[in-house]
């Protein structure tokens, strides 16, 4: 692959999973979420397969084969099948406004360009350059954790958060072992797996999947 | 024959071509709209005649009006110099006229006044509101243009349209960038916003109370409706023809020729006509966006334009 090139694929998958991350603060369908984290997950592993083909590393591309089925294909399909179980449709009243959450990641990004300044050093080559991305994707899932109120969209906000992680520990250390990957990953499948069981849990006792109900203890 | 004035001839040129057609790229939008609807529709020539009628027409003004013919004729001002800025058939540019992209979106601001105004201007109740909406939508709509032909302009080192154009011209890859598609979206969502189509404004009715365009023109009869309908088209042929030329700037004059001018033509009429087909059979799957969710949709195409800056800085 010539050098323009990657950063051309590199500068599209970047894109890819910021453009992913902003769109779920827009979106309120939960299916509309859970498909563009599918699509989030599939642009992180290409990332990480460009990062293995440039660097001509079959670790890398095992690791974007794993992310692939993890984050692409069973955790989309684990969290679409407890949205249909639990019969939640829709992210009805976030706890900000779509106006205000889409102008504050617009600031979040700004803030994770200012603050990654000082990690990316004088000459930061085309990997490099992708970071403060990761940083944003981070920040737009802690914004999709704190403000939602549906158990499923705050799922969502977990996994686009730890799919910022993944990129940032990528672009940054020039790669990750696949054994480090397969017990992240694994680990996020599992956590998604066991909230799966708690909403049902939820939706069985209170009817609904809106976690503002959780604010009392009960025998 | 000097360059400037050659220059001049072009624009000339650039500006009868979309005063002509402005009228008919209208009339082929309700036409395609029309017969997706099932509707026979009225012909494409239709804007044209309503024109002429209109121009015929001796306009009733209110007692209390006080520019009463002026604003139109401002509006109209307004949309031909736009016009006349934007790089659409070629890319030189007049020394003493700059198609910068402040100037541009401060002559796009000078038109949304003019049309602000003349709904304060007739007195009544639906005037007030549909301005007050207007200029809420221009507030949103003018950093994103801003923002968005910044994040174009990156690449370029200016904000000079003609050199953006030229330099897309030049270099096909830059064209569908990740930058320029995310700043293309974002332009094309509020030129739809700024221009009242739908989902924002509903352009066929006059019968919503949530209009924005309408609303304002509403006391306009006669000779001033004329006016300033011929501007509103021309200001949304424009824009088109301008996000057209930066998504697919093909076509466009860099070394002057009679044919090459005469293929540049045919060129814009096409994109133009394509651009605006397509929104036509676009609406009929749309409805119009609640008044309150007009600021997130906008918001989003801000965020879309913020994103394409920060992306631009990515692959620099």
């Amino acid at each position: 692959m010539t050098d323009a090139g990657f950063t051309q694929v590199l500068g599209s998958c970047a894109g890819v999973l910021i453009l992913t991350a902003v769109l779920q603060l827009w979106r309120r369908s939960l299916s509309g979420s859970v498909t563009l984290l599918a699509l989030q997950g599939a642009a992180l592993s290409a990332l990480i397969g460009t990062i293995g083909v440039a660097a001509a590393d079959p670790e890398l591309i095992g690791v974007a084969v794993l992310v692939l089925a993890i984050k692409a294909v069973a955790i989309p399909i684990v969290l679409g099948r407890t949205a249909a179980a639990t019969g939640a449709r829709r992210e009805d009243a976030p706890r900000i406004n779509p106006t205000a959450a889409l102008l504050l990641s617009a600031v979040l990004t700004t803030v994770a360009y200012l603050a990654s300044r000082p990690i990316l050093g004088a000459a930061p080559d085309a990997a490099q350059r992708a970071v403060p991305v990761g940083i944003a994707v981070v920040l737009i899932g802690f914004l999709l954790l704190l403000t939602r109120r549906q158990a499923i969209s705050q799922l969502i906000g977990f996994v686009v958060l730890d799919n910022g992680i993944a990129m940032i520990a990528l672009l940054t250390a020039g790669g990750v072992p696949l054994v480090v990957e397969l017990g992240v990953s694994l680990d996020v499948l599992l956590v998604v797996l066991i909230l799966r069981v708690l909403t049902g849990r939820l939706k069985h006792v209170f009817g609904a999947t809106d976690l503002d109900d959780l604010t009392e203890l009960h025998d | 024959m000097s360059a400037t004035v050659t220059t001049m001839l072009l624009v000339a040129v650039q500006c009868g071509l979309l005063l002509a057609l402005a009228p008919v790229r209208v009339g082929l939008m309700r036409q395609v709209r029309a017969r997706l609807e099932g509707r026979a529709g009225a012909g494409v020539l239709q804007p044209w005649r309503d024109l002429a009628k209109l121009a015929r027409k001796e306009p009733l003004r209110a007692p209390g009006v006080r520019f009463g013919g002026a604003l139109p004729v401002l509006l109209m001002g307004a949309s031909l110099l736009l016009v006349a800025l934007l790089p659409l058939l070629q890319t030189a540019t007049l020394v003493a006229v700059p198609d910068d992209l402040f100037v541009v979106v401060s002559v796009l601001l000078l038109g949304t006044v003019a049309i602000a105004l003349l709904g304060l201007d007739s007195g009544t109740a639906f005037g007030g509101m549909g301005a007050s909406r207007h200029m809420t939508v221009a507030a949103l709509v003018e950093p994103t243009i801003l923002v968005a032909v910044y994040a174009l302009s990156i690449p370029v080192g200016t904000s000079n349209l003609s050199a953006i154009v030229s330099a897309r011209l030049d270099h096909p890859a830059t064209v569908v960038a990740p930058v320029s598609l995310l700043a293309l979206v974002a332009l094309f969502i509020v030129v739809i916003a700024e221009t009242g189509r739908l989902p924002v404004d509903n352009p066929s009715t006059h019968l919503e109370l949530t209009m924005i365009h309408e609303a304002m023109i509403l006391e306009s009869s006669g000779r001033d409706l004329g006016w300033v309908e011929y501007a509103s088209w021309l200001r949304l042929g424009a824009l088109l023809a301008l996000v057209a030329n930066l998504a697919a700037p093909w076509g466009v004059v860099q070394h002057l020729h009679v044919l090459a001018v005469l293929i540049a033509m045919v060129a814009l009429v096409l994109k133009v006509a394509v651009l605006g087909a397509a929104i036509a059979s676009g609406e009929v799957f749309l409805a119009k966006l609640r008044l309150f969710r007009v600021p997130e949709l906008l918001a989003g195409s801000f965020v879309l334009a913020f994103l394409a800056v920060t992306a631009s800085y990515l692959t620099v």
